[in-house]
C-alpha cells in the first residue's frame, strides 16, 4: 500500500451512527483545559507562591489542607480532569507516532491501565486520608491533632 | 508533439520574472512559523507535565504510608536543583495553559483563526509577565533564608 492515497479515495470504515467519541474527546480537551487553568494555577499559588512556598510543605501542611472538604473537592477535580486530559493527549501522540500497530496497541493499553490505577489511587488517597494517624510522632502532625 | 506544444513558451518575457526558487524548502503560512512552533511547544510541554503528574500522584500517595515517608520525599522538592525544576515546570504549564487558550480561541472564533500569529506573541508576552512574577519569588523561597 502506498503511503499517500490517491485523491478522492473514499474513507474506509466510516461510522454509521453511534456516539462520536473523537468529537467528545476534542470537546473534553477544551472544556477540561479551561477548568484546569483555575484549578492548577490555584494549586500552584497556594503550594508554591503563598507564604513560604515549597518550604512550607510537609505532612502537617497536607493534613491541614485535606481536613477541609473544599480542598478535597479541588484536588479530586484536578486529579480526574488533569489525568484524563493528559492521557487523552498522550493517546493522540501515540496515534501520531507509533507506526507499528502492535507497539501502538501496547502503548494505548499502558496509558489506559496507568490512568485507571492512578485515578483510583489518587481518589482513595484524598478521600481516606487520616491527618492524625494513631501512634505517629506528634511533632509531624497538624496542630489540631493535639485536641484529639 | 513536444516541439509543437512548447513553441509558445519559448519566447523570452520582456522583464525577467521576480519570483526565484527558494534556497531551502520554503515555509508555508503554517510550516516553520508561529503556527508550527506553538504546536511543537504545546506537545513537548503537555508530555512533560503528564510525566510530572504521574510521579506527583505517587509522591502525594505517601501521605497514606507515614508522615516520615511523605516528609522525606517532599524535602527533596525543597533542594536548589528541584527549586529550579519547579521554575521549569511552571514555565511549561504556563505556556501550555496560555497556548491552550489560544487554541480554543482559534477553534471557536473567526478572529482567532485569522490572527493566530498575533495571538501567539500575546501568549509569549503574558507568559513572560507570569515568569517575571514567579521566578524572583521562587528564588527567594528556595535560596533565601
Ligand atoms: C512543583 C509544583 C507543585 C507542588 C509543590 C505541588 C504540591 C502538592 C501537594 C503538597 C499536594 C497535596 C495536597 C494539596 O496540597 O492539595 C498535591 C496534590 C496534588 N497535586 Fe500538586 N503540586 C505541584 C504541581 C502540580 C501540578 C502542575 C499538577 C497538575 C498537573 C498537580 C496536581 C496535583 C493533584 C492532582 C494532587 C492530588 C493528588 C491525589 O489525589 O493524591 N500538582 N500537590
Ligand atoms: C492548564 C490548563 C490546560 C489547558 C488550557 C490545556 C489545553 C489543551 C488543549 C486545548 C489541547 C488540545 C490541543 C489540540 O487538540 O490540538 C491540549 C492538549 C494536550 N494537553 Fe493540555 N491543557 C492544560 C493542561 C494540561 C495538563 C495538566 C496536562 C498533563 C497532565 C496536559 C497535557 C496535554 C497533552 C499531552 C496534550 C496533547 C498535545 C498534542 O496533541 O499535541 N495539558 N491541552
Amino acid at each position: 500500500m502506498s503511503l499517500i492515497e490517491a485523491p478522492r479515495t473514499p474513507t474506509r470504515g466510516r461510522r454509521t451512527g453511534g456516539i462520536n467519541w473523537e468529537k467528545w474527546g476534542w470537546i473534553y480537551m477544551r472544556a477540561s483545559g479551561v477548568v484546569l487553568i483555575v484549578l492548577i494555577f490555584g494549586h500552584l499559588f497556594v503550594n508554591l507562591v503563598a507564604g513560604e512556598g515549597v518550604k512550607a510543605i510537609d505532612f502537617a501542611f497536607v493534613g491541614g489542607k485535606l481536613a477541609d472538604p473544599f480542598w478535597i473537592v479541588w484536588d479530586g477535580l484536578m486529579l480526574w480532569l488533569a489525568l484524563l486530559h493528559g492521557a487523552n493527549g498522550m493517546r493522540t501522540l501515540v496515534n501520531d507516532y507509533a507506526i507499528n500497530p502492535k507497539v501502538r496497541k501496547v502503548l494505548l493499553i499502558g496509558i489506559a491501565a496507568s490512568t485507571a490505577i492512578l485515578i483510583i489511587l489518587g481518589t482513595l488517597v484524598i478521600t481516606t486520608f487520616d491527618p492524625c494517624p494513631a501512634g505517629a510522632n506528634p511533632a509531624l502532625l497538624p496542630s489540631f491533632c493535639e485536641a484529639l | 508533439m513536444p516541439e509543437k506544444s512548447a513553441s509558445n513558451l519559448v519566447a523570452e518575457p520582456l522583464s525577467p520574472p521576480k519570483i526565484r526558487s527558494p534556497r531551502r524548502p520554503a515555509g508555508t503560512l503554517y510550516r516553520g512559523n508561529e503556527g508550527m512552533w506553538s504546536w511543537v511547544l504545546h506537545r513537548i510541554t503537555g508530555v512533560a507535565i503528564y510525566f510530572f503528574l504521574l510521579v506527583h500522584i505517587l509522591d502525594t500517595a505517601l501521605v497514606r504510608v507515614s508522615p516520615e515517608a511523605y516528609n522525606a520525599v517532599i524535602d527533596t522538592y525543597k533542594t536548589p536543583i528541584m527549586g529550579l525544576g519547579e521554575i521549569a515546570l511552571v514555565a511549561a504549564i504556563g505556556f501550555h495553559a496560555l497556548n491552550g487558550l489560544r487554541i480554543i480561541l482559534i477553534d471557536f472564533w473567526a478572529f482567532g483563526a485569522k490572527h493566530q500569529r498575533v495571538l501567539f506573541w500575546i501568549v509569549i508576552a503574558i507568559w513572560l509577565v507570569l515568569l517575571a512574577g514567579f521566578i524572583p519569588r521562587q528564588l527567594m523561597h528556595v535560596f533565601g533564608g
